[in-house]
């Protein structure tokens, strides 16, 4: 939302003052993650200073591609995402949701009742902001809330970044959701290196990022210094690595079930779910449960599952999605159609994950155009004749 | 950004999540493989509150939750009575569980068939095999009111005698004059004297006003697909064809993404939707 920041603290500091913000949010309470360098790709860890960030590094993303490059600066926020989310803060890949103990005869069941730390966010990208705005509406405003989700969100401070540098796989423009932060954070900064000065133009959306800012040295930004800020965002705008139209998309899944390039889609498919692991708004579960060998005790645990599966659609009898064809048509139909249905929004947030880091090099970008090149007219098809098998 | 913490929800690990611990009272056997189960709340007088359709999320022991219709008197607020059919691990768990055995019990979730809305009309029921149990609390209802509606029609179709649920009700209820009730089976036994064949051959045969009925339907999808078919094609308007959904569930209420039915959740839109919510997505293979 440009042109909101009058009501914001706005400030300028110089690069070497990051440091001091992390101590502001350290000193706080708040155990701090954010992006570091590891295996030769970006992930996300535990952050106790700013050198651990992946100072002058930049990405290279494609379709299956993903490179870590070096760059002639010392940028801490140039590179564009890695396959990690936040996501794994906030709905845990595994949780264990209770136990149930043998007790005389039956059984008790005790709720995990472990309360989550202070948590700090450094370097969310717009992208990812939006991401977990769109967990909050799955996960906090349905029929209930999930209260692991909600524990950790209470407590979850962020320090958004926004993008000067677009990735391969990058189409937040279409989508609406960056590359500058709009709302959602406590603090958004950008990141600007004007040929020897380093510094940040930060920005204040609640009382907390305003007061963290007052406490580390910091000057009001110039006229000049907006500037740059906008730049730096505009140019990312303007090398997005992907697009994607959306006007209608959701229509265009909707109506169209049967269109070939599902089938076409499907011969490259290989269901191995990579895309939902890393996508920041896939949000799906599955539930395990275990005993010890005497059977005394048993866990029930969640973890984290894919509509890429079998046993996901699994009925007595079989999986209701046996063809790829119907898995990847639920996923895409999902993410970009029907979740405006459901949450008011759409589930895809643009981040560009699941065309990075599927291994047989699927574009959903690409996807979606062809689906709507010769898209047939919108009408639902009828109900199939054929013979009926039995009762039960 | 943090969100404002709620104060009225403390904020535990799911503990929305966890069960209600509940006895078995009794357990009866249906047929060779499905059960009833009466089952008491361990910790409190009452059981929660449900309306015919609507279904519990049902734990056994070290085995899983599944859900799991009720299949008892809605007006009855002492038990939960569940009809399950034993096909995997927690369901054959249930089934194997004694008098006065624990299990988890969280619910009831989801939408419940239109009873008080067919007031006035005439209500015709088609079952296919344990379809019929979250039907019979809709049936005890309509019963219980048997003035406030038209004709009351049964239709209920299994694969063989031997996989009839609730003999002994369905021979009273036949015996009511005011219920026209029908089974079918589709292969025979030497003793069954009764009718052979799928249940959409019942609907032409039955009495109703096809003009002013509700239909309730439930059963494995093909059954419906078809049931579906013949109610239109006597002339009952599609909004008054209720169907009952089912698909993988794995929390019951509206986190864990599997149940979703096209732009639906079955666990909370569902299982019993009205037909021309669904129309679109019913008629798509693999949804
Ligand atoms: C709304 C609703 C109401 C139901 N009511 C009844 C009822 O009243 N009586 C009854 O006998 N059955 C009912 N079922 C079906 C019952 O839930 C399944 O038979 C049961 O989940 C099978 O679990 P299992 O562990 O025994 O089988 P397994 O085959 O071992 O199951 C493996 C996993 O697949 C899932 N699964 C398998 N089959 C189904 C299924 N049909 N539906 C949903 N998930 C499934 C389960 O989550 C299970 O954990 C209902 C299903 C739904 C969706
Ligand atoms: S669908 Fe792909 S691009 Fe969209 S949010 Fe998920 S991973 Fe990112
Ligand atoms: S689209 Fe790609 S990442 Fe997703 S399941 Fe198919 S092969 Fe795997
Ligand atoms: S059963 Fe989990 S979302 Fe419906």
């Amino acid at each position: 939302m440009p042109g909101n920041d009058s009501n914001q603290r706005c400030v300028t500091f110089e690069s070497e003052q990051l440091q001091s913000l992390l101590d502001a949010v350290q000193g706080r309470g708040y155990e701090v993650f954010g992006p570091r360098v590891r295996d030769n790709t970006i992930v996300l860890d535990r952050l106790s200073s700013i050198t651990e960030l992946p100072i002058g590094a930049g990405t290279d993303q494609n379709n299956a591609r993903f490179r870590l490059t070096s760059r002639q600066d010392q940028a801490f926020f140039s590179y564009t995402v890695g396959a990690q989310s936040w996501k794994r803060y906030l709905h845990e890949p595994t949780l264990r949701l209770w136990n149930a103990q043998r007790d005389d005869g039956g059984f008790k069941v005790d709720a995990n009742q472990s309360l989550p730390p202070k948590q700090a966010f450094v370097g969310v990208r717009p992208c990812e902001l939006n991401a977990i705005l769109a967990l909050d509406r799955v996960l906090l405003h349905g029929v209930a809330a999930d209260s692991a989700y909600r524990s950790r969100r209470e407590k979850t401070l962020i320090v958004a970044v926004d993008c000067g540098v677009a990735g391969g796989t990058c189409f937040c423009t279409s989508m609406g959701t960056g590359p500058r932060a709009s709302s959602g954070y406590d603090l958004a900064l950008t990141e600007i290196i004007e040929g020897d000065r380093h510094y940040f133009v930060a920005r204040a959306e609640t009382e907390l990022g305003a007061e963290i800012l007052e406490g580390i040295p910091h000057s009001v930004p110039t006229e000049a210094e907006r500037t740059a800020a906008e730049n730096v965002v505009a140019s990312a705008a303007a090398h997005m690595g992907r697009t994607v139209d959306a006007a209608n998309i959701r229509d265009l899944l909707v109506r169209n079930p049967s269109h070939s390039r599902w089938d076409q889609v499907a011969t490259r498919c290989m269901t191995c779910g990579n895309c939902t692991m890393v996508c920041p708004t896939c949000f799906c579960t599955t539930t395990t449960d275990v005993t010890d060998l005497a059977g005394e005790h048993a866990e029930h645990c969640r973890l984290w599952d894919s509509c890429f599966t079998l046993d996901y659609s699994y009925i007595h009898g079989g999986a209701v999605r046996s063809s790829a064809k119907s898995r990847f048509r639920q996923w895409l139909t999902h993410k970009f159609g029907i979740w405006f249905d459901q949450f008011g929004q759409s589930g895809c947030v643009g981040c560009g994950r699941c065309i990075t880091w599927c291994p047989a090099g699927i574009d959903v970008t690409e996807e979606l155009a062809a689906l709507r090149e010769g898209n047939p007219p919108g009408n639902c098809p009828p109900i199939r004749k054929e013979t009926p098998r039995g009762n039960a | 950004m943090a969100i404002a913490a709620e104060k009225s929800q403390p904020p535990l690990h799911g503990e929305s999540l966890a069960p209600a611990l509940y006895r078995v009272h009794s357990i009866r056997r249906e047929t060779h493989d499905s059960f009833t189960l009466d089952v008491r709340p361990q910790n409190a007088l009452n059981t929660p509150a449900f309306a015919p359709g609507q279904f519990n999320m049902v734990y056994a022991y070290g085995c899983g939750e599944v859900p799991i219709s009720i299949s008892g008197d809605p007006a009855d607020h002492r038990r939960f009575v569940h009809t399950i059919r034993a096909v995997g691990a927690a369901t054959t768990a249930l089934c194997g569980l004694k008098k006065n055995g624990t299990l988890g019990v969280r619910g009831p979730f989801g939408s419940h068939w239109p009873v008080d809305e067919s007031a006035g009309s005439d209500v015709v029921v088609v079952a296919g095999g344990i379809g019929l149990a979250p039907l019979r609390p809709a049936l005890y209802r309509l019963l219980a009111e048997r003035q406030r509606y038209g004709r009351i029609v049964l239709l209920y179709g299994v694969r063989t005698p031997g996989d009839i649920l609730f003999p002994r009700e369905l021979k009273q209820w036949r015996a009511q004059f005011d219920l026209e009730v029908h089974v079918t089976v589709d292969r025979a036994t030497s003793d069954w004297q009764g009718r052979v064949g799928v249940v959409t051959t019942l609907i032409r045969k039955a009495t109703f006003d096809p003009n002013n009925t509700v239909a309730m339907v439930c059963g494995p999808e093909v059954m419906m697909r078809f049931t579906l078919l013949e109610l239109l094609s006597r002339g009952v308007p599609a909004d008054g064809v209720f169907l009952s959904m089912e698909r993988n569930m794995k929390c019951g209420v509206g986190l864990c993404g599997h149940c979703q039915y096209g732009p639906t959740f079955i666990c909370k839109d569902g299982p019993v939707y009205p037909y021309t919510r669904i129309a679109s997505t019913f008629a798509t293979r693999e949804i």
